[in-house]
C-alpha cells in the first residue's frame, strides 16, 4: 500500500467517470443525437436553399452546441450524490478544486470533445464553407470546455435539488453568453476570410480562466449541497 | 482540520455541539474525546440525530451547528449509502474509490472482497449484486484502509448473521491494533470489548 499522491487519484477519478460514461453508450451517443436532429431540422424550418443555410450555419452549430451542452451538464455529480460517493469524494484527503476539474474534464472528454470532433459533418449538413470548418471545430473544442466548466458550477449548486433542471439554466445561460458570441464569431470570421485568431484567443482566455476559478466554485457549490 | 498541536492519543475531540431541525433542539452539550482504542456506540430513537451527530463529526456537515470539532487523525466515514456504482465491478469500486486514501494493490482488493465473501464476485457489474452485497463491497473498505478512526452509520443495516459477525471481529481487531470506532446502531454490539454509550438525549458517554 503506498500513501495517496494527489496525482495518481486524479487520474483514478478521471479513468473512473470515462469508465462509467463508456459503458453507458446511450447517454454518450445523446448529446450527439440531439446536435444531429437539430441540424437536420433546420433546411425544413428555414427553407432548404443552400445560401441561406450557409450563412445560418455559424449560429446554428453554436446554438446547438449550447444547448446540448446544457443537456449534459447537469447530470454531472447527480449519481454520485444519489448513491453516496459524493459525500465520499468531499471527505477525501485530496485537493476537492482538482477533483472537480477531473469530473468536469471527463464531463466535456465524453461530450464537447466528440461534439467538437464531430463538428465538420454537422457543418457539411448546413453547407458551411470548408474554410470555416476548421475554425468551428477549434472554436467548439475551446468554448465547450468553457461551457463544461461553467455547467459543473450549475450542476454542483443544484445536485441536491429534486428538480435543478430549469434553475441550472437560468444560473449558468448568462455565462454562456461572451462563450456563444465569440465562438459563432470566430466562424464568421474565417467565413468572411478574416483572421479567427483573436476569437480563438479570448475563447481560450475564458477557459483559463474559468479553470482557475470554477473547480473552486464548484467545490464551494458541492460542500453546500451535500450538507444537509 | 487537522491539528497536530494536541496529544496524540486524542483521535476527534468535539465541544459543546448542538444542533436544531426546523426549530426543534436535537441534542446540546455533546462533549466528546475520543482516543485511541475506543469503541463508542451512539444511542438515541430514531430522529434523535445520530446521524446528524455523525455527519458532524466527520466534517460533512458544515453549517448550522454550534460548537467545535477537532480532527486529528485521518478517518473512514461509512454512510447510510453505500458509494457503490452499479456500472462498475466490486474490484473497480474499490481501486476507483472516490474516498482517495491511496492506490490500493490488486492483491489486497481480492484479499478485502474476500474477507467480506464476495469471492468469485470481484468481476460482475455490481448492478447484478443485491442491497447487502452492495453494502459488504463498501464494508470491504474496513479491511482496506489505514484511518485509525472510523465512523460508521449503522453498519450492520442489510447484512447477515454472518456477515455481523465477521464485521464484528474485524472491528475487535481494529480496536486491539489501537483504533477508535465510532458506530450508530439500534441492534446490541456483541464485541468482547469495552463499550462506551453516547446517550443523544442527555449527552452522557457512559
Amino acid at each position: 500500500m503506498k500513501p495517496a499522491s494527489t496525482a495518481a487519484f486524479c487520474f483514478r477519478l478521471l479513468r473512473r467517470q470515462l469508465v462509467l460514461g463508456l459503458r453507458r453508450p446511450v447517454e454518450l451517443g445523446n448529446p450527439l443525437l440531439f446536435f444531429a436532429m437539430v441540424v437536420a431540422l433546420f433546411p425544413l424550418g428555414l427553407g432548404p436553399a443552400p445560401d441561406t443555410l450557409a450563412s445560418f450555419a455559424p449560429g446554428i452549430l453554436w446554438i446547438v452546441a449550447l444547448l446540448s451542452n446544457l443537456l449534459t451538464s447537469d447530470a454531472v455529480f447527480r449519481s454520485d450524490l444519489e448513491d453516496g460517493s459524493l459525500e465520499q469524494l468531499l471527505l477525501a484527503p485530496q485537493p476537492l478544486y482538482l477533483a472537480a476539474l477531473s469530473y468536469v474534464f471527463a464531463q466535456w472528454l465524453l461530450t464537447g470533445f466528440l461534439l467538437g470532433l464531430a463538428s465538420p459533418v454537422f457543418a457539411l449538413m448546413l453547407g458551411l464553407a470548408p474554410a470555416a470548418i476548421p475554425a468551428l471545430a477549434a472554436s467548439l473544442l475551446l468554448g465547450t470546455a468553457v461551457l463544461s466548466l461553467v455547467g459543473g458550477i450549475g450542476a454542483a449548486l443544484t445536485v441536491g435539488l429534486k428538480r435543478g433542471g430549469m434553475l441550472i439554466s437560468l444560473l449558468i445561460l448568462p455565462f454562456y453568453m461572451p462563450v456563444l458570441i465569440f465562438g459563432s464569431g470566430a466562424v464568421q470570421a474565417a467565413l468572411n476570410g478574416n483572421p479567427t485568431g483573436p476569437f480563438l484567443a479570448i475563447l481560450a482566455a475564458f477557459l483559463c480562466l474559468s479553470i482557475a476559478l470554477a473547480p473552486m466554485a464548484i467545490a464551494a457549490g458541492l460542500r453546500i449541497s451535500i450538507d444537509t | 482540520m487537522v491539528n497536530d498541536s494536541a496529544p496524540v492519543a486524542v483521535v476527534l475531540s468535539a465541544s459543546e455541539l448542538g444542533l436544531e431541525r426546523g426549530g426543534r433542539e436535537l441534542f446540546s452539550g455533546i462533549n466528546l474525546q475520543l482516543t485511541r482504542g475506543q469503541l463508542v456506540q451512539i444511542e438515541g430513537p430514531n430522529g434523535a440525530g445520530k446521524t446528524s451527530l455523525l455527519r458532524i463529526l466527520a466534517g460533512l456537515s458544515r453549517y448550522g451547528f454550534t460548537g467545535q470539532v477537532e480532527r486529528h487523525v485521518p478517518q473512514l466515514f461509512l454512510g447510510h449509502q453505500s458509494a457503490v456504482k452499479g456500472l462498475l465491478t466490486p474490484r473497480e469500486n474499490l481501486a476507483w474509490h472516490v474516498a482517495g486514501e491511496s492506490s490500493f494493490t490488486a492483491a489486497a482488493i481480492d484479499a478485502a472482497l474476500a474477507a467480506v465473501e464476495l469471492y468469485g464476485y470481484e468481476d460482475v457489474p455490481s448492478h447484478a449484486l443485491s442491497a447487502g452485497q452492495h453494502r459488504r463491497v463498501n464494508l470491504a473498505r474496513l479491511y482496506l484502509s489505514q484511518a485509525p478512526l472510523w465512523l460508521l452509520d449503522e453498519p450492520f443495516t442489510a447484512i447477515d448473521r454472518g456477515g455481523v459477525v465477521a464485521l464484528e471481529a474485524r472491528m475487535l481487531a481494529h480496536l486491539e491494533q489501537g483504533g477508535t470506532v465510532l458506530l450508530t446502531s439500534h441492534q446490541p454490539v456483541a464485541v468482547a470489548y469495552p463499550l462506551l454509550r453516547l446517550d443523544l438525549t442527555t449527552g452522557q458517554l457512559q
